[in-house]
């Protein structure tokens, strides 16, 4: 193999768009193991390509809309989910996955994602979540801790930030997942789990932001932040999502939900066909 | 503590062959966020002292026998810079 065409001999070459690498992620940055991990899981499930649509919003992980060889679109800020409802709603053979960041997710999409969720539309949601908003400089955000600094809060921040799982399982999600960048195997099998089940599924995967976050906060670099993970993290399968805070002495990971509830395209291809069946009665 | 040399081994640990294996790492795409050479459970990997393209110290296999094909490197590598595969056995010479 020569140094060149290397990058082609790598088994995950074939999904991405070769032409956009490499991408524009930070070094550390957990966006890029969040790619990694999700190529993971639909190499491993050998899905059709054609058959799977990645949908992502503004944020610095909007961009891997541009780097999976599958159609995807980079929606308007927070409309990411609002999107892939219309896309599920419109063709249901087809996986939707949307791929975005906390602030685009919880911040402007936040009414999208609560009423998707009670809905249980049939797309699975995948947050990374870096406790700030990442690519127009480090301004604070709905998931940034209570104290922490940013460089809109120089003080300090005195928001109390949102549990992304908690919401998540509140608002009606079938499956809830965190993981942290550093759990790459579970996550991917997170995914894997997600992908084959029906309804609103979502992971949550807590990132390093080497550059901004970590480095306002003086959390060191971006191995020192996944040493904190690998010390902080428990892995807790089926606690109470509201129990399970991101602390800096604690972060519970896992899986919390896993349920079973009918989807709103099934009960909405379901009543079609009733009430089209009855009509055809009445006019017979 | 049980001491080392009563811990159990198993029974066909020494039938059991461990894979040969190779080490890729595409040094210009590595962006030297270091997570392949730190967790690394076998330490296969050490820094590079030469800088890349990027002007970055990539990994480079400090020991390549010592691989054993876990794949956690390229699971975790965000730029997609290394992965690993296996040796393929060289025939011996009278044919086996």
């Amino acid at each position: 193999m020569s140094e060149s065409n290397l990058m082609m001999h790598h088994y995950l070459a074939k999904y991405l768009r070769q032409e956009r690498m490499p991408h524009i992620w930070c070094e550390g940055c957990g966006n890029g193991i969040l790619l990694n991990c999700f190529l993971q899981a639909i190499n491993e499930l050998n899905v059709d390509l054609n058959k799977i649509v990645v949908v992502s919003g503004i944020g610095c992980i909007g961009r891997v809309s541009g780097y999976i060889n599958v159609d995807s679109f980079h929606t308007t800020h927070g409309r990411a989910i609002a999107f892939a409802t219309g896309v599920k709603l419109a063709n249901p053979e087809l996986e939707v996955v949307v791929i975005s960041g906390d602030g685009d997710l919880f911040a402007i999409g936040g009414n999208h994602f609560i009423h998707a969720a009670r809905r249980n539309v049939d797309i699975k949601v995948i947050c990374a979540n870096n406790f700030n908003y990442g690519m127009t400089g480090g301004q604070y955000g709905p998931t940034t801790p209570l104290d922490a600094w940013t460089t809109t809060t120089p003080y300090g921040n005195i928001e109390h930030p949102f549990n992304l799982a908690h919401l998540a399982a509140a608002a009606g999600a079938v499956y809830v997942a965190r993981w942290t960048s550093l759990h790459v195997r579970r996550l991917k099998a997170s995914i894997i789990k997600a992908l084959q089940k029906e309804g609103f599924s979502f992971i949550e995967m807590i990132s390093p932001c080497p550059e901004i976050f970590d480095r306002y906060n003086k959390m060191g670099t971006a191995v020192d932040v996944m040493k904190w993970f690998r010390l902080v993290s428990q892995v807790r399968h089926g606690c109470d999502p509201a129990k399970a805070e991101i602390t800096e002495n604690e972060i519970l990971v896992g899986e919390f939900v896993d349920i079973e509830k009918p989807s709103y395209g099934r009960l909405l291809r379901e009543m079609t066909s009733r009430v089209q069946d009855k009509l055809k009665r009445e006019e017979s | 503590m049980v001491p080392r040399k009563l811990w159990r081994r198993p029974l066909d640990s020494e039938q059991i062959k461990l894979p040969k294996a190779e080490i890729h790492i595409i040094p210009d795409l590595c962006k030297g966020c270091d997570f392949c050479i730190e967790f690394c459970p076998r330490k296969a990997l050490e820094e590079s002292d030469k800088l890349n393209k990027r002007g970055v110290y990539p990994p480079k296999v400090a020991d390549e026998s010592k691989c054993t094909l876990c794949g956690f490197c390229t699971a975790i590598c965000p730029d997609f810079a290394i992965f690993t595969t296996e040796k393929k056995e060289e025939t011996s010479r009278n044919g086996r």
